[in-house]
């Protein structure tokens, strides 16, 4: 499997872009579980860090970004530009973790 | 009357363990930053010329706000203003996501993070409308000459 290079810029670094693929995307929605439920009730009353929130939400990015970098794979890239993430609750309990960005071809300088 | 000797309990939990959370959290947020400030940070597209070895770094936190001060919070919303309690929570978050991209940053060699951007989503709002608050931060990490 090619490496896909990620970046949020509009160019990568020491490299010239030839060819631009078009838009690319990758999304997911998830839901708590109530085994971590229980324990960020805990959390709403002490105030502080959601650990296993904090994971939960960066598997699920990393998921929306790989399904991301397979599009990007099957159109031929090599990289992705201008990554933008966002985030948004759908419904009580779930959220949708959404990954988009450019497809390009670049090759070193 | 059992009903409001539980609520006074909560409130004096989530005000003790909440304000200790919070020294403890800024007095750790304080000594990482001062560890990372080499770091350049930039909200910028630009990148210094003679930038290489481009890595996509990010860092997300999820932080519930304690007990007493979301009837804080709760009680403030009936008059309106500036809500102090969340402000500081949410500097706290930004803090910490902010910090974890740029310890990724490091970890790969890198000096300097473009293109900073964040993100703050009320997640995972159980029906009660008692949500967490995530904040992500992402950006291209580079490593420049200087």
């Amino acid at each position: 499997m090619s490496q896909i290079q990620l970046s949020n810029l509009e160019t990568i670094p020491g490299t010239k872009i030839t060819k631009h693929l078009g838009l690319v995307q990758g999304n997911t929605v998830r839901a708590k579980h109530l085994g971590r439920d229980i324990l960020s009730g805990l959390k709403n009353i002490v105030g502080g860090e959601l650990h296993a929130y904090t994971e939960l939400l960066t598997e699920s990015r990393q998921q929306s970004t790989s399904r991301m970098m397979d599009e990007a794979r099957a159109l031929g890239a090599n990289a992705i530009i201008c990554v933008r993430y966002s985030t948004s609750s759908v419904s009580p309990g779930a959220s949708e973790l959404y990954a988009y960005g450019t497809a390009v071809v670049v090759e070193p300088l | 009357m059992t009903a409001l000797g539980v609520f006074a309990v909560l409130l004096v939990i989530g005000f003790v363990f909440g304000r200790i959370n919070e020294a403890a959290h800024f007095v750790d947020l304080n000594r990482r930053e001062a560890r990372l400030s080499h770091m350049v940070l930039s909200s910028s597209k630009q990148v210094p010329s003679g930038a290489m070895d481009t890595s996509f770094v990010s860092g997300n936190v999820v932080v519930s706000i304690d007990y007493y001060k979301r009837i804080l919070a709760a009680l403030k919303s009936i008059v309106g203003g500036e809500i102090g309690s969340y402000q500081t929570l949410l500097t706290r978050a930004r803090r910490e996501a902010v910090l974890r991209m740029a310890e990724q940053a490091h970890s790969n060699g890198a000096n300097y993070v473009a293109c900073v951007r964040l993100e703050t989503a009320s997640v995972f709002q159980n029906e009660q409308g008692v949500g967490s608050l995530e904040v992500y931060a992402y950006g291209t990490a580079l490593k420049t000459d200087n």
